[in-house]
């Protein structure tokens, strides 16, 4: 089911005017912010369908830099993000694409500084709710509305046991995993949606296990 | 857990409870947290629905683009006036979901129902109805919940999005299941919930998604007032004893087929309908100071 709780249809509160083009997009935003983990040099941001089309009358541009700016959808900041932004010394590009992608509702966002970059697509699928269907080249599918670990890892036998005996050590519950990869035996993609929010310490002795390059955590 | 209406009715009449309680029962379960926790963030949700509901009939809201704002406080003038055909209750329910859609053209705070576009409906009926029926505080929250049931069958087996399935899925959806809640309030059965949230939905059946130069205001702050009021006839057609032949599962269904049939043009793009007229593409070009001949 991709609605589980009853606030995805009575809620989110947020900032008008449009939950998929204002409220989707801030969430799309902030998953990658909370993906890069800091304040970005710069953001570049696609926009692909109905966003393309229609991303000024929606504030979909302020939203998505409200979330890039680690807004919630009903933090009223939103509305001057643009400026906020340029304040941060945020280098800001907006692109509308062309391209027909899958979902109507569809945002690319590069964030980047001297020390690294990411790269995600997000959709807005209706009333609020997202999903983050490809990080860094590789497919995968995040709601954003549970903890997550991203963990980037070798392609190589023993990286799941490995993982889930940390997990399991520390008593956490996996409510969804997905394992994907470029090419055979080389980086290697694991993301684990979890029930509770994952301490530093558990990162950490992930970060240790000699077949994990890096790990992200997304809280809720 | 329920996957359709027909599973959510008959859990509610198996358990001699209302649709509301099924669905926190089910949020429960879902989310491992607690019946206050449930009820507490939904009675926060009613207040913002409360504050913009107060904001758009006592201020003259206007949107950055112009476009709308001050209608709702039109109508409340109008209904003192004594002289309205539709009747005060209709119109108290027509003009505060007008409010809450103005507020929400005017980037101000609002909660979605099930979309931010689709805002107005269910807290259009429900602020009405608080003045004709008295509800507790209780009873409200349980309106929503009542509506959110109804709201998360169409989330998950169709669709709340207009990009996907046209202004039907959200405005539709909306009427739909505010017209399920006035039954539960009003004392109707679950299955005359039912019956309701069909008789609505049909006839929103083939809506599009057109807005004016893309933004959440022409026609989706009118198209709010007119889902209020059809919520409320639909629900006193289904506790008067009406049936739909159609049963809601196969509306429900119909509504995700048209949607995807529907044409782009259609569907959130601002390409086509209403925002394809001569008048809106001047509205647009005026709006984002852009010459017509560009477009």
């Amino acid at each position: 089911m991709k609605y589980k709780s009853v606030f995805d249809i009575i809620g989110p509160v947020m900032i008008g005017p449009s939950s998929s083009h204002t409220a989707g997009a801030a969430r799309i935003g902030r998953v990658a912010r909370d993906l890069f983990g800091r304040k970005p040099d710069y953001a570049h941001i696609s926009f692909y369908g109905s966003f393309a089309k229609t991303y000024r009358g929606h504030g979909t541009d302020v939203a998505i830099v409200g979330g890039i700016l680690d807004f919630d959808t009903f933090d009223t900041r939103i509305v001057d993000a643009l400026s906020l932004a340029k304040e941060q010394n945020i280098e800001i590009k907006m692109t509308e694409e062309d391209a027909i992608t899958d979902h109507p509702n569809t945002a690319r966002i590069v964030l980047g500084d001297e020390h690294g970059q990411i790269e995600l697509v997000g959709i807005s699928i209706g009333g609020g709710k997202i999903e983050i269907t490809e990080l860094n080249g590789f497919d995968l599918q995040l709601s954003g509305e549970h903890p997550a670990l991203l963990i980037v890892h070798n392609d190589r036998y023993g990286a799941i046991a490995g993982v889930a005996n940390v997990l399991a050590k520390h008593q956490i519950n996996i409510g969804h995993m997905r394992v994907s990869r470029k090419e055979k035996g080389q980086e290697a993609l694991m993301i684990i949606e979890v029930d509770q929010n994952v301490h530093q310490v558990l990162v950490e002795e992930i970060e240790a296990l000699p077949i994990v390059q890096q790990v992200v955590k997304i809280n809720e | 857990m329920f996957r359709n209406v027909a599973e959510l009715v008959e859990l509610a009449e198996a358990k001699n409870c209302k649709i509301s309680d099924i669905m926190i029962e089910q949020e429960m379960e879902i989310t491992g947290r607690t019946k206050d926790e449930i009820i507490s963030q939904m009675d926060r949700n009613l207040k913002v629905m409360e504050e913009a509901v107060e904001r758009g009939i006592t201020q003259d809201v206007k949107s950055h683009s112009g476009l709308t704002g001050g209608d709702a406080l039109l109508l409340q003038n109008y209904m003192k006036s004594g002289k309205s055909l539709s009747g005060e209750f209709m119109l108290d329910a027509v003009s505060k979901a007008i409010a809450t859609n103005e507020v929400n053209a005017a980037m101000g705070t609002i909660c979605a129902t099930p979309t931010a576009g689709s805002a107005g409906v269910v807290p259009g009926v429900l602020f009405a109805l608080k003045e004709k029926l008295n509800p507790t505080r209780e009873q409200m929250v349980a309106f929503l919940f009542a509506s959110g049931a109804f709201g998360f069958v169409v989330a998950n087996n169709a669709s709340i999005s207009g990009a996907a399935g046209g202004c039907q899925a959200e405005v539709g959806s909306a009427t739909g299941m505010a017209a399920a809640a006035v039954v539960e309030l009003a004392g109707g059965t679950p299955s005359q919930s039912a019956e309701a949230m069909a008789i609505a939905l049909k006839n929103m059946l083939g809506l599009v998604c057109d807005p004016v130069a893309g933004l959440v205001e022409v026609p989706c702050v009118k198209r709010n007032a007119m889902g209020a009021s059809n919520a409320i006839v639909a629900a006193d057609m289904a506790l008067a004893g009406i049936k739909s032949r159609i049963p809601c599962d196969e509306v429900i269904d119909a509504m995700y087929k048209i949607g995807q049939t529907m044409p782009t043009a259609l569907k959130e793009t601002a390409q086509g309908g209403l925002a394809a007229t001569p008048t809106a593409r001047e509205l647009e070009a005026k709006i984002f100071g852009i010459a017509l001949n560009k477009k």
